[in-house]
């Protein structure tokens, strides 16, 4: 079955070649049949690989370069089932997406479809890769997609100022990754991760390693948008067409921790496995995110600025499970992709379902507007429970595994920040939903600042299939904590991918592999204490809703208590998110040179 | 945040950089001192095992050809991406801005013959490109550099028919979907993708190296349309077609 | 010498960075972005060197000769593509900016923030 990986980057690719170069030629029906069905078939064999993948590593060499006395000559994609399920996410999220954009984006349709095929070919090479250089081709291929679609509406500068500060920040990312890769070659003189690996177990790592890593870290953690180098993703998500925000928030961002994933346990666990350094800081900048962005979302009233920092709150979550350096947390990373990746997607297109029907995206502009939409409603309540973690919803058995993980490794006191962002981005969300459907709360509200311009509108979608493809996103992501055998198939999945050496004897040398032992297909249980967190989290959530909403009926000693100490510290948090591109790449020089020097600390010696 | 702050932040910042750079640079091993193995390796196997003499072409098309498709498609989505944000929507807002159709002689015959040596050069830098030194992306450059020339000594008008997207949209598919079709080939013959399927020939003619000498055409086409389209696009968006009296001319 | 062309990378690296991050131009800007990203040629260039090295190219040489390394010479070709592309693209936003708001100064068309 090793013919399978290759396909799914040729089918998009080849999809985008017909859908742009056969436009204007033949007719729409077939054009957009075309597009769907090569991002159809991409998901399908994305399906029969994970089928695959799970008795052994599918490893393809391209043009039939296999390895010399376990030297590799050419490139590979290697695939597990973490990778295989991966792509499958990411193909199922870009179909809804393209189904949704059908009658959603009209104009320049045929170049929209396009870009969206080429970054899914993208995103599936990026996850299938063991090859170093390569990852960097795909990393700057969805870039290139990416920055064009975030700036896809031309006629305003909202837009323009997103795509540039997403272009740059991330194009210096992927530079920072370029030097990275020069440094890891002149030490091992080798590409393939595999190898790299290998070379890196004997000898001593020293100052040459752990700088290649900062930078590879943190070209990654850019596009990953991760504090302190999150700066740019609020601002494209803001802008960018709600499908494009979808493929974006929902699979593109947390590309960047696969990367992270997949270049610790292939690469430097190796000379840094015996210690927790490594772990510790990548558990820390995910604490940050999963709160920073939590607080951000909270003070936002355009919706998919909102959900931007929702993103970046699970996003952080997520990078705190890998930093666990855990089975069970690096699981409940993967679930937690499932679940947010499918349930943010939906929530775009509520979003966008929203815009179409009132020409607005603003929270306080569409007070009560959304009276009597009761599918569009139900599906964004919906999707804000999946994405707090109310247990046995959504993102909750993603989140219960991350706690078990907290626990093995010794770090209890990880799992009630982590509770705390997903329940700050949920009460906004919720805090939205009940102001637009219900109509509840005030008008006017002047904590969440001024509002933005709005997008111009699309006329003619047919509403149904903009709702359906909402509510299937939703419903699925829903789904994920009640999937029968999913969560151990999660846990063999992350073990699979934490074995390094394992790894590196399947790839290299061809070693087969044990066969797994056969899964029980029950619901995995979680802890009692993750329960009682999940449920915690709900009635915080909804308690801090309800606070937003009818802020003006505190007890007056209250809120001028609270006034007083919040406001400075708001003040600053908006001011940091400056929108400039020349701030960005300050915090990410700084965030570079930190995380640096605190690996130079810690691993040194 | 001020720029003053910035720059606070940002001098040490590169400072700390650059300390852990220098740190890095003393476990690098000397200039000159390549250790390998990899490039060793393919030094020694790629002319034996593929015929083509140029190594890194072999490399480039073959040994690491799955990387330059990504390369071809990275061109085809700029292309894509910069007409999606230069498209003129309402049809005005641009700003107009008038060509003069050049008089001098001596300037044109320079021109001339700047477009036929770019031409000459760039078709033997695509052609011999596994055999020599060129290859695909550097000749696909000269080629389209020579093409521009046309644009610099003559008009907007005389230039038009290179940027006319209905030949080149397509002919940049054929470039890059080409790359996809010949791995392609490779898989349903039962190989694996990319496989050099063709005969290998004689070493250091232009019948060598098998399937690299057709990616490297298909990336010569793709490089050197993609170039036009990129040109052309930023063109119109400033140019307007000549001022009535120099058309008539 | 023997570590001079590392050195090079480096500064090129941080004084690209520096020139993104103040810069008050978008063309300008991408211009320093590709001087960053120099930095990986030349570092890339310079890891493979091997000392009185010939290119990799054995037509007319016995094969065996000592020659510099292949791999990273194909890295870089890729590298100056994805350069280039980044520019371009830049290079067109820049455009929209200007038509858009008159200016291409990355601090004033900061039109989102908070």
């Amino acid at each position: 079955m090793t013919w399978i990986p290759p396909l799914l980057v040729a089918i998009p690719l080849l999809g985008a070649v017909f859908a742009a170069g056969l436009d204007h030629i033949t007719p729409t029906v077939v054009q957009d049949a075309l597009v769907v069905a090569a991002s159809a078939a991409t998901t399908a064999f994305a399906f029969l690989l994970l089928w695959h993948a799970e008795n052994h590593e599918v490893v393809h060499w391209f043009g039939g370069w296999q390895t010399r006395h376990g030297v590799a000559l050419g490139i590979d994609f290697a695939v597990g089932p973490l990778a295989a399920g991966m792509c499958a996410v990411i193909g199922i999220v870009v179909t809804l997406a393209l189904l949704y954009s059908l009658t959603f984006l009209r104009e320049a349709a045929r170049l929209f479809d396009a870009l969206m095929l080429v970054a899914l070919a993208a995103m599936c090479g990026f996850a299938m890769s063991g090859d170093l250089f390569n990852l960097f081709v795909w990393l700057e291929l969805m870039g290139v997609a990416a920055y064009a679609l975030t700036g896809f509406t031309v006629e305003r500068l909202g837009p323009v100022q997103g795509a540039v500060n997403y272009a740059i920040t991330n194009g210096v990312g992927g530079y920072l990754f370029a030097i990275g890769i020069a440094l890891l070659y002149a030490r091992t003189g080798a590409l393939n991760l595999a190898q790299i690996g290998n070379t890196l177990s004997h000898g001593p790592a020293g100052g040459l390693v752990i700088f290649a890593m900062t930078l590879l870290f943190c070209g990654l953690l850019i596009k990953g948008a991760v504090v302190p180098f999150h700066l740019w993703a609020a601002d494209a998500y803001a802008v960018a067409p709600s499908p494009v925000c979808a493929v974006l928030g929902g699979v593109m961002t947390d590309i960047g921790l696969i990367g992270v994933a997949r270049l610790y346990w292939t690469v430097f666990d190796a000379p840094f496995g015996h210690g927790h350094a490594v772990g510790d800081v990548l558990l820390w900048l995910g604490l940050v995110t999963a709160v920073l962005a939590g607080v951000m979302a909270f003070l936002q009233r355009h919706l998919k600025r909102m959900l931007a920092y929702s993103v970046l709150c699970h996003i952080g979550i997520m990078l705190a499970g890998i930093g666990l350096l855990d089975s069970a947390g690096l699981a409940g990373a993967e679930l937690m992709f499932l679940a947010h990746a499918l349930l943010t997607a939906g929530l775009f297109f509520v979003a966008g379902i929203l815009h179409v029907d009132h020409t607005r995206i603003d929270e306080l502009h569409l007070h009560g507007l959304g009276r009597g939409c009761w599918v569009p409603a139900a599906a964004w309540l919906a999707g804000t429970i999946g994405l707090i973690g109310t247990p046995y919803i959504g993102i909750y058995l993603g989140h219960g595994l991350i706690d078990e993980g907290a626990n093995h490794v010794g770090r209890p006191w990880v799992i009630g920040l982590l509770w705390l962002g997903s329940a700050l981005a949920g009460a906004a969300l919720l805090r939205a939903g009940a102001r637009i459907f219900l109509g509840w709360g005030d008008a006017d509200d002047p904590l969440l600042g001024e509002p933005l311009e709005e997008d111009p509108r699309e006329r003619r979608v047919i509403r149904p299939l903009l709702v359906g493809v909402a509510v299937t996103a939703v419903v699925l992501g829903v789904a994920v904590s009640l999937v029968p055998g999913l969560g151990q198939r999660a846990e063999y999945a992350a073990d699979r991918f934490r074995d390094r050496s394992g790894y590196a004897a399947r790839v290299l040398r061809d070693r087969p592999m044990a066969p797994p032992q056969s899964l029980p297909v029950t619901i995995r249980h979680t802890s009692f204490e993750s329960l009682l967190y999940g449920g915690g989290a709900t009635i915080f959530a909804i308690g801090l809703a309800g606070i937003g909403l009818y802020r003006r009926r505190l007890p007056h000693s209250v809120a001028v208590a609270a006034g007083r100490t919040l406001a400075p510290p708001i003040s600053v948090l908006r001011g940091l998110h400056s929108g400039v591109v020349g701030d960005y790449v300050t915090w990410v020089a700084v965030g570079t040179a930190v995380t640096g020097g605190v690996w130079a600390l810690l691993l040194h010696g | 945040m001020t720029r003053r702050l910035r720059l606070a932040l940002l001098v040490p910042s590169l400072l700390g950089l650059g300390a852990l750079f220098a740190w890095s640079i003393t476990g690098l091993p000397r200039f000159g001192d390549y250790r390998g193995p990899y490039g060793y390796v393919l030094n020694q196997i790629v002319v034996p095992l593929r015929h083509s003499t140029n190594v890194v072409m072999g490399t480039t098309f073959d040994v690491r050809g799955v990387d330059t498709m990504g390369e071809e498609f990275i061109l085809y989505a700029a292309v894509l991406g910069v007409t999606l944000l230069l498209r003129d929507e309402a049809g005005g807002g641009r700003v107009e801005r008038r060509t003069r159709r050049l008089r001098s002689d001596a300037v044109r015959l320079v021109g001339v013959v700047l477009i036929g040596g770019g031409l000459l050069v760039g078709l033997w830098l695509v052609a011999f490109g596994y055999i020599t030194p060129g290859g695909g992306f550097p000749g696909g450059v000269v080629l389209a550099g020579a093409i521009l020339v046309l644009y610099l000594i003559g008009s907007h008008r005389d230039y038009r028919p290179f940027r006319n997207e209905h030949v080149l949209d397509p002919l940049e598919g054929i470039g890059a979907g080409g790359y996809v079709v010949t791995g392609l080939a490779a898989l349903v013959s039962g190989m694996p993708f990319l496989t050099n399927l063709f005969g290998y020939g004689q070493t250091g003619t232009l019948a060598s190296a098998g399937s690299i000498g057709i990616l490297n055409g298909a990336a010569g086409i793709a490089v050197t349309v993609a170039l036009l389209l990129l040109f052309a696009e930023f063109l119109q968006t400033y140019v307007v077609p000549l001022e009535p009296e120099d058309a008539a001319s | 010498m023997s570590y001079l062309p590392y050195a090079v990378a480096a500064w090129l690296c941080l004084v690209g960075l520096f020139g993104v991050a103040t810069s008050r131009n978008l063309i300008h800007l991408a211009i320093c972005l590709t001087v960053t990203q120099s930095s990986s040629y030349v570092l890339l260039l310079a890891v493979g060197y091997v000392k009185h090295g010939r290119a990799p190219i054995f037509k007319g040489i016995k094969l065996g000769t000592p020659a510099v390394d292949p791999v990273v010479q194909a890295l870089t070709l890729t590298d100056v593509v994805v350069s280039v592309v980044v520019v371009a693209l830049i290079l067109a936003l820049a455009l929209d900016a200007h038509r858009l708001s008159g200016t291409v100064d990355p601090d004033e068309i900061a039109d989102i923030s908070g």
